[in-house]
């Protein structure tokens, strides 16, 4: 086979290697268009689990990499003038030129030819050669006369890559607040002599340092001043550090033809998670196994190639992203305490847990969990305390302490800290279905059963607004002989539904009054949490989303004037925990966006809200939810850390490890916990 | 870990199947280990009309289910695409189990006049209907509610399948991109706070006798997908031991019932398979 590789990287050295190794009698041609010793970039990190797959797939480059590693298992955290160090992690780096070197020359050795300086024209492609590899990174020229189904979109913040001479002995996070705003690096060892130090910050706070206008020269000093007591007394150093966007690449198809993509070309994943050498490396194995699982046929392989590399990268890129966007965010998360932030951090990608921490790093989670405990509790952890998960802390939420964080919808306890009811309506205009109760006097025996078995009572209250006489709950299909319904304004939520009349000032006094009636009969009943609905596209939520809400009067200009007058005069008569089910996002063109879910957030706090429940999507519709495991959770760490108001969360989370995290990592305070099914429990 | 069922395609949408083939294919699946008869549709293709076919089948059969796995739903109007599956469940006496979806192929929206931009709200509009229009508008034959799933892959079609249907038609693919959909669909399911839990279909192509014959025909099927087509071809589970790897990995995923479509119209591959499954 003929194969032309286009770009002496990694991936693309790593892959001559491979396939020359695999069968001589390839002719493998690897074209670059620099000099052999340019430098680009200072050390790039692997984890454990590369290094076996670098070690199966060639040894004597492996060894040779693993024997010039900087090795460690820490990583720093400073952090408000703290160092957090949590241990029993496997990083290991390697000065990315140094690699190049032991690349280079064990191709050559296996007869790979290699052409340094050498500009390859696109046009000049496919057609002389069996396979062309474009392993020229993530702006490929190659790519770009191809057919790949190509996206390139910036993500995360402003971020510079330096050198320094001060040798780190731990992957290290540092956090430095300045009048213009959060700066963060990513520092971490990769020789005897050197670090690599990137400096990232939001483009707010970029532009507000003047970093967007300075000289290459004036940047550096900027950061060499600004992290000086870091640095103590070595000094950034440069290679090209200029400011860039880091470049979010994904590809619909990885070949066209006989021209295939690897490494940054096919592509990339946030810095931050440290993955980019990684999965190039990873693609050039796969590839190549795809030549031994189909030596006679390309497409085949590539194909091949294709399906085994395409799914682990999307779940790199999801976690990258995810790790991104909490680098975007972080200087929301300056007020929560240390153990907390490094916690949060820790597991900002998905890919660490409280689970998995417990075992890298049983003193970090013991130390985690005892702070946890005792903060919840009004008391200070002592040296050597221990104390269960974070699931099992109690919350004190106004008079009332709930004695965990397990929220549960109906039902038994079942352990739970809370239950809550399902929908109950202020009135019979206000139901889902024929079958949705209406606020009575019969819940004391409810209440009564839900303290017997020890967790805290919630009733949750609502009016369904247009979303009402509907067949059964979920299912928006009109009832044959339904009840008149009313909205913010006359626009109809589902195919066939029926059109709900635009609620008048004396319907909005009849309902605040309604919800007033409810509050009075459910403190009388002994609950001790009324959560109001304000979100699934029901009656206030329909006052708050642009989408159903059309009105031209006041409540057009001011969404929030009915919903917070409804929360006020239920706060007035309510004595109990307060909570508010509130739509964070509308998931929907045009709708209600993150932002002013969260000023929402801040709103009902200010009216008394204890407790906002976070909920999205369903203001119309058409929403277009993006269901994951987990998918509410970064919306509840929004509100509960921008609005600065306690959250309850659920969004599918099915595992007490899942809860663990969340509300260790001060994502949410509760969680609505939703175990599937499991025949365990059927044996007895 | 529950059973999963197995169900068969029909071939209906091989070109050039013979009409007695795919009858004596529906007869023969009601005496084997199958669930259920199921079948694919498209417009533009030498293929059969997925009602159609189900009609057939229904006049051969007495137990398995007869399923269409998907529909693409708005190539019909509502009210014609309720006539035909509720004839189908007339016809075999409520084995009907009615998969939706929009498809993915252009040209079967443009050779029907639909427009493919509103598909998704129009797939809404139609399972609204089935599901409560239809009681009023006096299209029949009078049915008890039929079994409807959707598919898809975006968060619209998971919040469909959860606001309309009784479960989640999967499009293909190895387990674990079935187990991420099927997690996507139960968080949809509790998302509406339905009870209980979306029932999940699965499906793979077989070609055990003549796999080179089966992979020609998934590229030529799949040819509107572009290079995608390669990677179903590859999916084609051409051996005893991949069929029972993919059956075993649907199960592990929580499948109930795991459709296994022919890639080769010959009674023999059917045969093969039975044996598989033995």
């Amino acid at each position: 086979m003929r194969v032309r590789v286009v770009g002496a990287g990694p991936s693309g050295l790593y892959l001559a290697i491979l396939l020359k190794k695999a069968d001589p009698a390839h002719e493998i041609t690897v074209l670059e268009r620099n000099a052999p010793d340019a430098t680009f970039g200072w050390g790039v990190v692997f984890s454990e689990e590369t290094l076996g797959a670098l070690r199966d797939a060639d040894y004597p480059t492996h060894l040779e990499i693993t024997d010039s590693f900087a090795r460690w298992s820490a990583i720093d955290i400073r952090y408000q003038g703290q160092v957090l160090r949590s241990t029993g992690h496997t990083f290991s780096a390697i000065r990315r030129t140094h690699l190049l070197d032991i690349l280079q020359r064990r191709a050559r050795e296996l007869g790979v030819a290699l052409r340094f300086d050498t500009e390859v024209a696109a046009e000049e492609s496919a057609e002389d050669v069996d396979l062309v590899v474009a392993a020229d990174g993530a702006n490929s020229a190659l790519r770009r006369a191809g057919s790949f189904g190509t996206t390139s979109r910036p993500q995360g913040c402003k971020y510079v890559w330096f050198g320094t001479d001060l040798v780190f002995d731990a992957f290290t996070f540092i956090f430095e607040q300045t009048e213009f705003g959060l700066f963060q690096v990513h520092a971490y060892p990769f020789d005897e002599h050197t670090s690599t130090f990137i400096v990232e910050t939001t483009e707010q706070t970029w532009r507000r340092a003047g970093l967007d206008t300075m000289s290459e020269q004036d940047s550096i000093a900027f950061c060499s001043e600004l992290f000086a007591s870091h640095l103590d007394g070595h000094r950034l150093m440069s290679n090209r550090s200029v400011w860039l966007d880091f470049p979010l690449v994904r590809n619909r198809s990885w070949h066209d033809g006989n021209v295939v993509l690897v490494g940054d070309a096919a592509h990339t994943a946030h810095f931050s998670i440290g993955s980019g050498t990684k999965l190039a490396m990873e693609d050039a194995i796969g590839l190549a196994n795809g030549f031994v699982r189909h030596p006679g046929s390309v497409e085949q392989a590539l194909v091949d190639y294709e399906l085994e590399r395409q799914p682990v990268v999307d779940r790199f890129q999801q976690a990258a992203g995810d790790s991104a966007a909490y680098f975007g965010r972080v200087r929301h998360y300056q007020s929560l305490a240390p153990i907390q932030f490094a916690f949060n951090l820790l597991t900002r990608s998905g890919r660490i847990s409280h689970a998995n921490l417990t075992q890298r790093d049983p003193q970090l989670i013991r130390v985690l969990d005892a702070w946890f405990t005792a903060t919840a509790t009004g008391q200070t952890a002592l040296p050597g305390s221990v104390a269960p998960p974070p699931m099992f802390a109690p919350l004190r939420l106004g008079e009332k302490t709930v004695r965990n964080r397990i929220v549960r919808v109906g039902g038994p306890a079942g352990g739970a800290g809370l239950v809550l009811t399902g929908l109950v309506a202020v009135s019979a205009e206000g139901r889902t279905t024929e079958d949705c109760p209406v606020m009575d006097d019969s819940w004391a025996p409810h209440v009564a059963g839900v303290h017997a078995a020890g967790a805290l009572a919630g009733l949750r209250l609502g009016h369904a607004g247009r979303r009402g006489a509907v067949r059964s709950s979920g299912v928006d299909v009109a009832l044959r002989a339904g009840w008149p319904l009313v909205s913010a304004s006359p626009l109809r939520y589902a195919p066939f539904g029926a059109v709900p009349a635009e609620l008048t000032e004396q319907g909005m006094e009849r309902v605040r009054a309604e919800f007033v009636t409810a509050a009075r009969r459910a403190a009388a009943a002994g609950f001790d949490v009324l959560e109001l609905d304000l979100a699934d596209g029901y009656l206030l939520a329909s006052f708050l989303s642009p989408l159903a809400n059309r009105r031209t009067d006041v409540h057009g200009t001011d969404r929030l004037r009915f919903p917070l007058s409804v929360v006020d005069d239920v706060r007035a008569v309510w004595p109990g925990v307060l909570a508010a089910r509130l739509t964070a996002t509308d998931w929907a063109r045009g709708g209600l966006g993150v932002a002013e879910g969260i000023e929402h957030a801040r709103a009902l706090a200010e009216h008394g809200v204890d407790l906002v429940h976070v909920r999205a999507g369903h203001s119309s519709g058409t929403s277009r939810p993006e269901y994951r495991r987990g998918y509410l959770t970064t919306l509840s760490d929004r509100i509960r850390n921008e609005a600065g108001v306690p959250t309850l969360v659920g969004g599918y989370l099915t595992t007490p490890d899942e809860v663990n995290t969340v509300v260790a990592a001060g994502r949410a305070d509760l969680c609505l916990f939703e175990p599937p099914p499991t025949p365990l429990e059927a044996v007895p | 870990m529950s059973h999963v069922r197995v169900g068969i395609g029909l071939p209906n949408t091989i070109p050039g199947t013979p009409g007695a083939l795919l009858v004596e294919w529906a007869r023969r699946a009601d005496t084997g280990p199958f669930s259920t008869v199921a079948v694919l549709d498209r417009l533009v293709y030498d293929s059969v009309d997925p009602f159609a076919a189900l009609s057939a089948a229904s006049a051969v059969t007495e137990r398995v289910r007869l399923a269409t796995n998907i529909a693409i739903g708005p190539l019909r109007s509502p009210a014609m695409l309720a006539k035909q599956a509720l004839s189908v469940d007339a016809l075999s006496d409520g084995r009907l189990t009615l998969g939706l979806g929009v498809g993915a192929r252009r040209d079967d929206y443009a050779a029907a006049g639909v427009d493919r931009r509103t598909r998704g709200a129009v797939l809404s509009e139609q399972l609204a209907y089935l599901r409560g229009q239809l009681d009023e508008s006096g299209v029949g034959p009078a049915r008890p509610p039929v079994e409807l799933l959707v598919g898809g892959a975006s968060g619209a079609a998971f919040a469909r399948v959860a606001r309309y249907a009784d479960g989640y038609a999967h499009g293909g693919g190895p387990p674990r991109a079935f187990g991420s959909a099927a997690a996507r669909a139960r968080a949809a399911w509790r998302d509406l706070e339905r009870p209980g839990e979306p029932i999940l279909w699965g499906q793979g192509y077989f070609a055990l006798g003549d796999p080179d014959r089966g992979s020609a025909y998934l590229r030529d099927y799949y040819a509107f997908t572009g290079p995608f087509a390669e990677k179903i071809a590859a999916g084609n589970l051409t051996s005893a031991r991949a069929v029972k790897d993919f059956v075993r990995g649907y199960e592990a995923q929580g499948c109930d019932e795991l459709i296994l479509y022919p890639t080769v119209a010959d009674l023999d591959d059917l045969a093969r398979l039975v044996e598989v499954l033995a």
